[in-house]
């Protein structure tokens, strides 16, 4: 395909293959006897969680909060990423005096289960096999990442968390949380996300997985072997999804129909349109930093949620006798998880007369205003850690 | 008399204050259009209460939970539906259930969702608005009532003859009531409603759905 970024190999992979083995981050190592059952029925063993930490764990082990990432995130939420150099991608929401504040609160960030940062996943060697688990590894599902995760907050000698927060497939593992570890969460913060999967999110994903394993470097999923990778596809997919992330009226404003570095058509398949170059710079840099078949599995963990269906097809039934504070958050302009998906949420919240606030922020940044600087989004989250900790004792 | 709170801009409202004597300490109460969340705030302050709020406008939510409090953007027609039975010791809808479609589906939720219901609105039969009808022949306007018709959310305003009527007709039970004149003074309602239908600006109704023991 030769509109495709056209990427030689410059090291980064090199880099990318050491950190999904031997992460920069601290690691947890589960070993072979405290396997993990997942949902499939199979037990993975041993299991490594790459994971982060900010701030300092009071006393009372009470100020803990988790972060959970979303589909391309990772444990590096508030410091520099290995592999790309690039500040946190949450460093404007969480550090020092932050929303998020590390000098309050003790903050964890987890790589998640079938990630590619150092926790494991289909890019982690097999110790069984000595080379890549690839397509060997198991599909996995949400409640398996969050399952993982409660291992590594027992590790951590914490029996409640203050909150959990994240955002899109991280406010997924939220919901996750709170249905089913319920007196380890006591509050929580879902943003951007929804209690399942919607038909067209499951279409785009689809989509996704289709352009990695069209890609003749994709090798069956066993490009490891081949001393490949296939980026071009990594990079379709990444480029197709980035578009759901924004909003027609984002992409607009912020292209148009301007040219790039042009002044008129070359009647070519070049990028002659900024909206092209800057898609195709996405596709490529996501390519040094993630692993293909990492995409494949976190986007069918996605596509298996539904909290809902689980509990007889009544969401609130997932929420029953909670005592958790939840704060959900959606944005205007997000299509990809539109406000009715987190006021589907909000209802069930309601049906049990939980505790829940709800807010929706007026943006025109899609489904990406979470990942930004949204100044009403940031005050809602600080007033309801400040008033959630007030009720949990925590000092001012 | 409650102190007012330091923690508020203003002084709180009269009516606020007098639901504020109504809650019983400690209770869960959800306010229905709880605006900026001063109500939510004072009982939160005076009378320790676990308060959730349902407001319509966006801003105010977010201004509510910036603050602190357990509210959500919604509206009394449609989102309180989804409240179990006798979730609440108190639903209130404060000055709010003019300006709701279905205002007798609406108090038959608070009726279901709360204890006891506590209802507050304007009354359309104080004597400045039937004056105005009379002699100026127009929709009244009153410092209560500012708005002109067509700009005006108000879309079932009632007297409080009106509002025993609907009590009654919804089966609820009157634990108290109280209408304030224009300059915030208590008019206790007793058995002539006539006098508070015409001196009264603004009614407060303790209502339950079946007689408390």
């Amino acid at each position: 395909m030769n509109t495709a970024p056209a990427k030689t190999f410059d090291g980064s992979e090199g880099l990318r293959t050491i950190e999904a083995n031997k992460p920069s981050s601290k690691v947890l190592h589960l070993p072979e006897s405290e396997p993990l059952r997942l949902a499939c029925d199979q037990l993975l063993a041993p299991v490594s969680i790459a994971y982060e930490t900010y701030g300092e764990l009071n006393a009372a082990k009470s100020n803990a909060i988790l972060v959970c990432h979303a589909l391309t995130g990772d444990q590096y939420v508030a410091s520099t990423h290995p592999v790309t150099k690039k500040p946190g991608w949450w460093q404007t929401l969480v550090g020092p005096g932050k929303p998020i504040d590390t000098n309050r609160f003790f903050v964890i960030c987890p790589n998640i289960l079938g990630g590619c940062m150092g926790s494991t996943g289909p890019a982690s060697v097999d110790p069984k096999t000595q080379r890549p688990y690839g397509l060997n590894f198991p599909v996995i599902t949400i409640r398996d990442m969050v399952n993982a995760q409660a291992r590594l907050i027992d590790h951590l000698g914490i029996d409640q968390l203050f909150c959990v927060v994240g955002g899109s497939m991280g406010g997924m593992q939220v919901l996750e949380w709170a249905a089913h570890h319920t007196d380890r969460v006591f509050s929580a913060v879902p943003i951007a996300t929804a209690a399942l999967h919607s038909s067209q999110n499951i279409a785009f994903h689809e989509v996704g997985r289709q352009a990695v394993m069209a890609d003749p470097d994709w090798c069956g999923g066993d490009y490891h072997a081949h001393g490949k990778v296939p980026r071009n596809g990594l990079a379709v997919a990444r480029m197709a999804a980035h578009i759901t992330y924004l909003s027609e009226e984002a992409l607009h404003h912020k292209f148009g129909r301007s040219l790039q570095k042009r002044s008129k058509l070359t009647f070519s398949f070049n990028a002659d349109f900024q909206v092209e170059s800057y898609l195709r710079h996405q596709g490529s840099t996501f390519v040094d930093r993630f692993d293909p078949n990492s995409y494949l599995y976190i986007t069918r963990a996605m596509d298996y949620f539904d909290l809902a269906v689980e509990h007889g097809d009544i969401l609130a039934n997932a929420f029953r006798g909670t005592k958790t504070r939840f704060c959900v958050v959606s944005f205007t302009s997000d299509w990809l998880y539109p406000t009715r998906e987190s006021r589907e949420i909000v209802h069930a919240l309601n049906a049990v007369a939980a505790n829940v606030s709800f807010v929706e922020i007026e943006t025109n940044n899609g489904h990406d205003s979470f990942l930004l600087e949204e100044s009403e989004f940031f005050a809602t989250v600080r007033g309801f850690l400040n008033a959630a900790g007030v009720k949990r004792g925590l000092k001012v | 008399m409650l102190k007012p709170d330091i923690l508020l801009s203003g002084p709180p409202r009269v009516d606020h204050l007098l639901i504020a004597e109504m809650v019983t300490p400690g209770s869960r109460v959800l306010d229905v259009g709880c605006g900026d969340g001063e109500l939510l705030q004072l009982l939160s302050a005076h009378k320790d209460i676990d308060g959730r709020g349902v407001e319509l406008s966006r801003d105010r939510v977010n201004a509510c939970v910036t603050r602190g409090l357990s509210v959500i953007q919604g509206d009394a027609d449609e989102d309180l539906a989804d409240y179990p039975d006798q979730a609440f010791d108190y639903a209130i809808l404060s000055l709010t259930i003019q300006a709701t479609r279905y205002p007798k589906i609406v108090l038959e939720n608070l009726l279901r969702i709360g204890r006891h219901a506590i209802v507050s609105f304007p009354n359309f039969g104080h004597w400045r608005i039937r004056t105005q009808l009379m002699f100026a022949g127009r929709m009244p306007q009153t410092p209560n009532l500012p708005e002109p018709w067509y700009a005006s959310p108000d879309a079932h305003l009632c007297t409080i003859k009106d509002f025993v009527d609907l009590v009654k007709l919804v089966d609820a039970v009157v634990e108290s009531a109280v209408a304030f004149n224009t300059s915030g003074r208590r008019l206790p309602i007793r058995r002539s409603l006539s006098l508070q239908n015409l001196f009264g600006e603004k009614a407060v109704f303790l209502l339950s759905s079946h007689s408390e023991p």
